[in-house]
Order: structure tokens, then C-alpha cells, then sequence
């Protein structure tokens, strides 16, 4: 029928400049080609004015020798080791920082969201004012705040408080006892995903239980109990090596054992602080947007407050919050790199004294870019994967 | 926020990445200097003594005086300069990105930064060494017995790296805590984060001065771990401005070895030394070389002082950093700041 009318109506092809699909073909084509000539402009200029002031350039410095100490590091690191490797050292503990930031964070904002619809009206306000206060003063200012809080109000470093079990604090941080590592701890440590897998399998036949016969199984308890005690009969099979490395007494306060600086501690209570404020008004605003109506009816059906949030209003909860949550943990990861304001070996205060030693401002600055971009875009990718699952799980 | 502290550096960078460079002929610094009718200066952002901005916005210290210097001889005018303050890690950007005519701010020559950053240095205006500073309470006597400690240093700095070095020369196992300004690593030190505090012996004499509760609770370790030869430098796509500024700063030396104060600076033009006449702009065409006026060592002179005035005037014997001349003094008196004949 179509056909039909197109054979008494047709038109006149229009030239190919008026084509409107070839013109969107060639704006596209403009387009591109200029974002990459202009692309090619700022990289060539860039060339010829650093070789004109006879800069540097070029990525070689990376495995030459670094030089500088690094406060804090993850994997092993010495004034000899390489560039490339203090930019890992830095790298990991940005990570350190934002994985135990974004945990954190999350369950801390939760709480306060939570607690923010509270029937209990002391406990509504207190959650209102932590929210209104920490989401409204710089990060900057308070990570200025608790560093020079931890610093000042700590005890100096040869008069350490001892908590007892050999842990010490001191403006030198937390220091405590830490397993000296044997192979046991390794094997235990490549059992705990196989114990987390185990842990899902349970719940997995828990629920196809729940649906077939009606009957509830505790889960949480279980689920703990698989997960620590996999990692745990393996440490045991090893032959249960316990022994501790002891933080011993020097001229200048504790050393030996492990430690959380004042400055990782600072940051992380800055970081968390501040995200909790507004991870708790996403929470709030996602548990506000399932209609009163669904609690009424769990509650109808006998459902007790714990489950009716459990089971009913979080799930439908999650769809909303997930998405802005995401922006949430990039900002917190990105945020970290306010570390180097208070002296915690991050990412970017690597590549600050990397980039005054080499002089080579635009590789570093270029490698910092791309390691966030990197993170940022795992962070969201991992985030929207979930999204989609729970969408799914809700149809 | 999130970048606040990498703004600057990646505008530095974003300008050398957009700014079509001018084109690099000798001369073209003092030329433009001269249209625009100032000196940019990068200074420190605050070191009492080197350059310190009071509350009227008026910069003070040694590293300032050059500038002023530099600016007498090219205008007659020591006032024409404005000042850029710079914390360590901007200030190699600063200047090779043009934001700057001269770094003039506590900084160590050094081969990299000579041959790899884009820049050189004039000359030395501060013979310096790394030193430490620590709470007297903590009966430290050397350096050495800092095994373990945790050290204050900040970053972008020959400090961090001398550290390192001495660190593992000694085996100390030192443990820095790397700051990214001046402010925050002073505020960590004396809240007691620190056990010590690492810098040029001259930066701790004036942090000790200006910033410490109580200077009497601190001191400065005697020995030195590095040398730390403090000095101003230009650009190096510009010869000739860079022999200008290098020829002031021998002026200023030439002047001290001479005798030549700005009190007595007029009637030295008199002076029957042809050697003097010739510094002077009485005689001779030195000036003009230098593609500058005649006077130019004499204004620089009477409106600065030579450098023995400059010294003790911004970090000698009677300011409250109380330096002592040692290696900045002239070779005549056995230090190490040698003019080189203006002739
Ligand atoms: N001379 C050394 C150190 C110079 C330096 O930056 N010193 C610090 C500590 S005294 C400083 O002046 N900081 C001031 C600032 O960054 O604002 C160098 O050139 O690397």
C-alpha cells in the first residue's frame, strides 16, 4: 500500500546537498575531523614548544630510579626503586584509601539515612543535623581538621597509650601486632573467595528451599560462618602459625608490627565523614520513594519492621539508589586525591614529587589523568553491571 | 575541589600546551620586559627573610632584593617589579610557562633542573646546606641518631631527595611524611607529627624565627647533608636576558668587593679607579652591552645596596634569623661569592 502512494507522490530526489541523511553524514564527518585536527594541533604545538624550551619529553624516566622515600607502601619500595614503581605505590594506596572509604562510607551513610526517618525523634534530628553540617563545609577544611585534631591531640610518640595486646597509639598512629606470614596465611588468604562462593551457593539453595517448601532459613549466621571458616580450616590445616610480630619500643616511639598512619586515618575519616552526608540522603530519598503503601501491606500481612525493610522497601529501594551512588563512590575516589594536602602518600603526591623531580609536568599530569579515568570507569561499569541485575531482579 | 592542587599544574601545563610559544630570539625577554614596563618575579610564597609579603602587600627578603636589582638596572626604577609567589612545585612551571621573567625563590641549582627543565641559573645568591631542625626536648645531638624517625619534608623539593640519599647513606630508615606546602608540613611539625624538620639551613633558620611557639624549644642540628647553592633562575630560550640578570648579580658582588654601598655609591662616581668608573657608568659602555643603560650597575646599587647590604639587611647578624656570612661571604674574607671582572 505504501508502495503505492510513493509511486503517485514521489517526490523529486533531492540534490545530495539537501539529502538530509548525506548532510548529517558530512556534519558528522566535519565533526570528527575537526575534533582530530584539533586534536593534532594541541599535541604538535605541544611538541614543538616543549622542544623549543628544550624540555624533556617522553615516558622513559619511568624505570629510572626514583630516589625520594615514600612514607607508606603497600608492596615493597625503596629510594632505589623505579618511578613506574612509586606510581604504583601510589596508585594502591589511592585504592586502599577509596576501597575501605567506599565500604565504609556506604554502611555509615546508611545508618544515618536510616536513622534520619527514625520514628524516635532525637535520634531523626541528630541524623538531620550530621547530614545539613558535614555536607555543607569543604572537604579540604575538614580533612585540614582532622589531621591537625589526630596530630595535636594524640599522644607524642615516645609516650604512646597502650591499649593493651600490644597496641599502641601515638601521633605516630595505630600500631599493632601483625602476623608474621607464613605460607598458611597465603593458602588461607586463596581460600576466602572459595569460601564467599560457598556462601552464595547456600543462599542460593536456602532460597530455592524457601520457594519449594515455604520453610525459612537463617542466612546471615551461616553465610559468616562459611565464609570465616573455609579461610579458617585452612589455616589450621596449615598447622595454625600464630606468631605475631610484636611493635617494639625504639629511641623515637613504636616500630615492627603494622600501623595506620595519622594520615591515612585523617583522610579516611574526612572521606567518610563527608560521603556518609550524602550517601545517607540518597538512602533516605530512596527508601521515601517506595510508596507507604507497600510497608502497609507488609505489615498487613504480619510482617515485622526489620523484614518489611529487609525484604520489601530496600529491594524496591535499591533501583533508586544505585545510579546516584555510583557518583558517589567516584567522587569519594577522586576526593582522595585532596591527600596530598596532608601528607598521605596518594597517587597524586607521588606524581607531584615525580613530576618536580623529572620536571616532566605533562607525562605525569597525563598518567594521573589516565589512572582515574581508569578507576572511574571500573567503578562505574562495576556499578552499572549491579544496577542492571537488580533491575532485572524487580522486571 | 576534587583537583583543587592540580589545577595549577595542569594549567601550567594546559598553557604550554595552547600558548603558540613567541618567537624565541635573543632579547625578546628584556624587550617585552621593557614594553610592559615591570619585572614578573616569582618569589616564595612566604619565607621571612627570602621574600615576605607584609600586610600592605610590600615584599621584603633576599631573594625580593634581586629582583629589585634587576629592576633598578633595567628601569632605574627597583619598585617596577611585580611578584608571582610560588610554592615548590609551581614554581618550575612558572617559569619556563613565561607566568614569570625570573624565579627568584630559594631555589638549589642543580644539573637537572639546569639541563632538563627548560630554565638556567644565573648564578648563586645563597651557598646553602640541608640541615635539621628538632625539639630540643628530644636531646637529639646529630642527625645520624634520627634512626627510625619520622621527618616532615616538603615535596617537589632537592630537600626529599637529599633526605633519601642520606637515609639510606646512614641506613637510618627515615620515614618521611611528605607535604605538598609550607604551610601544612610547619603545622605538622610543631603539632609533633615530626620528630624532625628537613630544609635548606637558612629556610629552618627562618622557619625557627617567624613560625616555631616558641624558637627557644627548637634546634638546628650543626650538621649539613647536602649543598644547596640557592639562586635565581630565567628561561633558557634567552641568552641575553639571561646575561643581564647574571651580570647584575656579579655587580652587586663586584660592588662589596669595591667598597661600594648605596650610601657612598654617589660619591664613588668620583672615585679615581677605573675599575670603579667603569662598574659606575662614568666610563666605559658595560651598560650598553648589556643592551640596558649606562647606570645601570649605579641605580641597582643605590636603590638595593650591594650584597653584603642586601645579606645583612634581610638575614644577617641583626634580623631575627641571625645568619652569619660564612661561605656568602666575599673571597676576600675567605667565602665564596667571587664577581667576575666587569670589564
Ligand atoms: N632549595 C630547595 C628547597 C626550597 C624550598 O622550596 N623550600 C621550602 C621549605 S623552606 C619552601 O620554601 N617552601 C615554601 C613554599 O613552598 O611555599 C630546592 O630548591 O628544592
Amino acid at each position: 500500500m505504501a508502495d503505492q502512494d510513493r509511486a503517485i507522490h514521489v517526490p523529486p530526489r533531492p540534490s545530495p546537498w539537501n539529502d538530509p541523511k548525506i548532510r548529517a553524514i558530512i556534519y558528522q564527518i566535519v565533526l570528527i575531523a575537526g575534533v582530530v585536527a584539533l586534536g593534532v594541533f594541541l599535541v604538535s604545538n605541544t611538541l614543538t614548544n616543549l622542544e623549543q624550551r628544550q624540555i624533556r619529553t617522553g615516558y622513559g624516566f619511568l624505570d629510572q630510579e626514583a630516589g625520594f622515600f615514600i612514607g607508606e607502601t603497600l608492596i615493597s619500595y625503596d629510594a632505589a626503586s623505579s618511578y613506574g614503581r612509586a606510581f604504583l605505590v601510589g596508585l594502591l594506596n589511592t585504592l586502599k584509601v577509596s576501597v575501605i572509604g567506599v565500604v565504609l562510607a556506604t554502611i555509615l551513610g546508611t545508618i544515618i539515612g536510616i536513622a534520619r526517618l527514625s520514628q524516635n525523634w532525637i535520634v531523626a534530628r541528630l541524623a538531620s543535623a550530621y547530614v545539613e553540617t558535614l555536607r555543607n563545609i569543604p572537604l579540604l577544611l575538614q580533612l585540614f581538621f582532622w589531621y591537625a585534631a589526630l596530630t595535636n591531640l594524640l599522644p607524642a610518640s615516645d609516650h604512646a597509650a597502650e591499649f593493651g595486646l600490644n597496641i599502641f597509639l601515638s601521633k605516630e598512629g595505630l600500631r599493632y601486632p601483625w602476623p608474621v606470614v607464613e605460607d598458611a596465611h597465603i593458602w588461607a588468604l586463596i581460600a576466602l573467595p572459595f569460601g564467599i562462593a560457598g556462601a552464595v551457593a547456600f543462599s542460593r539453595w536456602a532460597r530455592a528451599r524457601q520457594m519449594k517448601t515455604g520453610r525459612q532459613m537463617p542466612l546471615l549466621w551461616p553465610s559468616l560462618v562459611i565464609i570465616v571458616g573455609v579461610p579458617l580450616i585452612v589455616w589450621l590445616m596449615g598447622g595454625a602459625p600464630s606468631q605475631f610480630e610484636i611493635p617494639e619500643k625504639t629511641k623515637f616511639g613504636h616500630d615492627g608490627g603494622a600501623a595506620v598512619t595519622p594520615e591515612f586515618l585523617a583522610l579516611v575519616l574526612g572521606l567518610v565523614t563527608y560521603t556518609a552526608s550524602f550517601i545517607a540522603e540518597i538512602v533516605r530519598a530512596g527508601i521515601l520513594a517506595v510508596s507507604w503503601g507497600q510497608s502497609e501491606a507488609a505489615a498487613a500481612l504480619g510482617l515485622r519492621r526489620g523484614p518489611t525493610l529487609r525484604l520489601v522497601v530496600l529491594p524496591q529501594a535499591l533501583r533508586v539508589i544505585v545510579p546516584p551512588m555510583t557518583s558517589q563512590f567516584l567522587n569519594l575516589t577522586k576526593n582522595s586525591s585532596l591527600a596530598v594536602a596532608i601528607g598521605y602518600p596518594d597517587l597524586v603526591s607521588v606524581a607531584n614529587t615525580t613530576l618536580n623531580q623529572t620536571g616532566q609536568a605533562i607525562e605525569c599530569i597525563s598518567l594521573i589523568m589516565a589512572v582515574y579515568l581508569t578507576v572511574s570507569l571500573s567503578i562505574a561499569g562495576a556499578m552499572n553491571w549491579y544496577n542492571r541485575r537488580i533491575a532485572l531482579v524487580e522486571r | 575541589m576534587k583537583f583543587r592542587h592540580l589545577v595549577g599544574a595542569a594549567a601550567a601545563a594546559l598553557f604550554a600546551v595552547v600558548s603558540v610559544s613567541g618567537a624565541a630570539q635573543a632579547g625578546a625577554t628584556l624587550d617585552a620586559i621593557k614594553k610592559k614596563g615591570f619585572i614578573q618575579c616569582g618569589v616564595n610564597t612566604g619565607l621571612a627573610g627570602f621574600s615576605v609579603a607584609d600586610s600592605q602587600g610590600v615584599w621584603t627578603g633576599l631573594d625580593v632584593d634581586i629582583c629589585k636589582a634587576v629592576a633598578a638596572a633595567v628601569f632605574g626604577d627597583a619598585n617596577a617589579v611585580k611578584y608571582t609567589p610560588t610554592n615548590a612545585q609551581q614554581r618550575f612551571t612558572a617559569l619556563t610557562s613565561g607566568e614569570v621573567d625570573i624565579l627568584s625563590r630559594n631555589t638549589t641549582w642543580t644539573l637537572t633542573r639546569d639541563a632538563s627543565l627548560g630554565m638556567m641559573f644565573t648564578g648563586v645568591t645563597y651557598y646553602d646546606g640541608q640541615g635539621f631542625m628538632v625539639p630540643k626536648s628530644a636531646k637529639i645531638k646529630s642527625a645520624k641518631e634520627l634512626k627510625g624517625a619520622t621527618v616532615c619534608v616538603q615535596t617537589g623539593t632537592t630537600t626529599e631527595l637529599n633526605l633519601a640519599d642520606f637515609a639510606r647513606a646512614n641506613k637510618l630508615n627515615i620515614k618521611p611524611v611528605v607535604f605538598e606546602s609550607l604551610e601544612e608540613s610547619k603545622v605538622a611539625f610543631f603539632g609533633g607529627r615530626c620528630k624532625a624538620y628537613t630544609t635548606d639551613a637558612s629556610g629552618l633558620a627562618s622557619i625557627r624565627a617567624k613560625d616555631a611557639p616558641n624558637p627557644d624549644d627548637y634546634i638546628i642540628l650543626p650538621e649539613l647533608i647536602s649543598k644547596e647553592p640557592l639562586g635565581p633562575a630565567v628561561r633558557r630560550d634567552d641568552v641575553e636576558w639571561f646575561t643581564l640578570v647574571k651580570w647584575v648579580l656579579y655587580a652587586l658582588g663586584e660592588a662589596e668587593e669595591s667598597g661600594i654601598t648605596s650610601a657612598n655609591v654617589n660619591e664613588m662616581k668620583s672615585s679615581a679607579d677605573p675599575n670603579i668608573q667603569r662598574l659606575l657608568g662614568v666610563s666605559g659602555d658595560m651598560g650598553q652591552k648589556l643592551g640596558i643603560d649606562n647606570a645601570w650597575a649605579f641605580n641597582a646599587i643605590k636603590q638595593v645596596g650591594n650584597y653584603g647590604e642586601i645579606f645583612e639587611r634581610n638575614v644577617g647578624q641583626k634580623t631575627p634569623l641571625r645568619l652569619a656570612r660564612g661561605l656568602n661571604a666575599t673571597w676576600k674574607n675567605g667565602g665564596l661569592m667571587y664577581a667576575m671582572p666587569v670589564r
